[in-house]
């Protein structure tokens, strides 16, 4: 049986280290990050934005961890726009100082989306862990705003966060946002640890809802808010990464190359590295990015779903460390057998009232 | 209110260009990407933030066989979805 080529990736995701000054406790980095000294280096990271470019990749994402945290960052960033690669910055803005920000201009940096972890210093600054922080970003945004850039200013919403949704989509209109992403926590790595800490109640999300659909209204045109919803509370689940192995390549600090972010807590796989293989192979072949691509290995419903190439039976990870198998239905689909655990996980959230949580930290060993 | 006489422009950071791998035109934005069909391709090659909506219809009037309200609806319609997508300002 032949296997047809799949289309080219869309976008690469490259996450240049997990070093960040930054604790959130809600990043969904895994627990086990990778150590500095096994990053990849400048020599490697070049080489594969070249080989990204050959197999028709459009858009390269450099994030992390802190992405400004790696001296090179300057230097991929010319490269990949010099390969006509279209360049974005997820950052958290406190190492964008001016001289960062004009060399990446000169570099030809395309977009900077920068994270915000409130609309105010004082939460902001004890969910980042990061004293200070909140200021930084301030002037971050006003940097990118100055040199011409457009900007997105991203916040991720929880529990801890969100009543002041609407704050936060007034300050992203101060700062000169042309594009607001309001995003639960998505519950990964270190956000799936401080789950109770973080899930907000539905009567929390109906209020989200409703400020994110007026602002929507009112900013039409002129700002585009995208919004991401919590699939804890959803009758359906997210299209993880538009489909597994069906868009995107993310890459690890290490040089694993993963179809999502958090595929490394799934048991059974050898992840390629790019140390190792080439981008194309591992696109097209790997078994990492073969198995759950397309509709062929999806259980029931997901199988005579007809939603099943809209949702690609939403997220793998999810499905393990929800249901305990990644190769089942997302439990956030309300067709799915284990549905009723993401109403148990909010109920368990709703019944915890201690709101300490666990920051992110690189254990160094 | 979106006529004739506005003009349509790729908002900062949204770049229109041709793909040799696809053998396609991709319009590229801050993490957001379109792969637009045949009509949308030819409009947004007329986006230049210098041409009016009315010149772009125009323009396809005289190129292609369809009555020009036609092609009006059409074009008015594609811009309209690319600016609350935020790919362009109107």
């Amino acid at each position: 049986m032949s296997v047809p080529a799949p289309a080219p990736p869309m976008g690469l995701i490259i996450e240049l280290t997990h070093r960040c000054p930054l604790q959130c406790a809600y990043c969904s980095n895994p627990l086990a990050m990778d150590a500095p000294r096994s990053e990849l280096t400048t020599d490697e990271w070049l080489d594969v934005l070249d080989q990204a470019a050959e197999i028709g990749i459009l858009q390269v994402h450099f994030s992390g961890g802190e992405p400004m945290a790696r001296r090179d960052l300057v230097q991929l960033v010319a490269h990949a726009a010099a390969r006509g690669l279209y360049t974005n910055i997820i950052t958290s803005g406190v190492l964008l100082t001016d001289a960062a920000m004009a060399a990446l201009l000169a570099a030809g940096i395309d977009h900077i989306q920068l994270s915000f972890q409130d609309a105010h210093a004082a939460p902001a600054d004890r969910i980042g862990g990061y004293h200070g922080g909140h200021e930084k970003k301030l002037a971050a945004a006003r940097r990118i705003r100055e040199a011409g850039l457009p900007l997105t200013a991203n916040f991720v919403i929880h529990r801890q966060n969100i009543e002041r949704v609407g704050e936060m989509i007034a300050l992203g209109e101060e700062l000169g946002a042309e594009r607001m992403e309001i995003a639960h926590t998505q519950y990964y790595g270190w956000a799936l640890l401080n789950r109770d800490a973080l899930l907000p109640s539905a009567e929390q999300l109906a209020f989200v809802n409703g400020v994110v659909a007026q602002a929507r209204e009112r900013l039409n045109g002129r700002i585009a808010i995208d919004y991401v919803v919590p699939d804890y509370h959803a009758a359906r689940p997210k299209a993880c990464m538009g489909g597994w192995g069906n868009r995107f390549i993310n890459i690890s600090p290490s040089g694993k190359a993963l179809p999502c972010h958090a595929a490394e807590t799934l048991p059974g796989f050898t992840f390629p590295s790019v140390r190792e293989q080439r981008l194309r192979d591992i696109w097209a072949s790997s078994d990492a990015f073969t198995r759950f691509r397309g509709t062929d290995w999806m259980p029931e419903p997901c199988r005579a779903c007809d939603r099943r190439e809209i949702d690609w039976g939403g997220c793998r990870c999810q499905a393990l460390a929800i249901a305990g198998d990644a190769a089942a239905t997302d439990p956030a689909c309300h067709r799915s057998p284990d549905h009723h655990l993401m109403a148990e996980a909010i109920a368990a959230a709703g019944a915890n009232t201690v709101l300490d949580f666990v920051p992110r930290r690189l254990n160094q060993d | 209110m979106t006529d004739g006489a506005t003009v349509p422009a790729f908002r900062r950071g949204v770049k229109f260009r041709f793909d040799t791998v696809r053998e396609a035109w991709v319009l590229l934005a801050p993490e957001k990407l379109f792969m637009p069909d045949e009509i949308a391709v030819e409009i947004l090659k007329l986006v230049d933030g210098a041409r009016s909506i009315d010149a772009i219809v125009d323009d396809l009037a005289a190129r292609f066989d369809a009555p020009r309200d036609e092609i009006a609806t059409d074009v008015i319609a594609t811009l309209e979805d690319l600016s609350t997508r935020g790919a362009l300002q109107l």
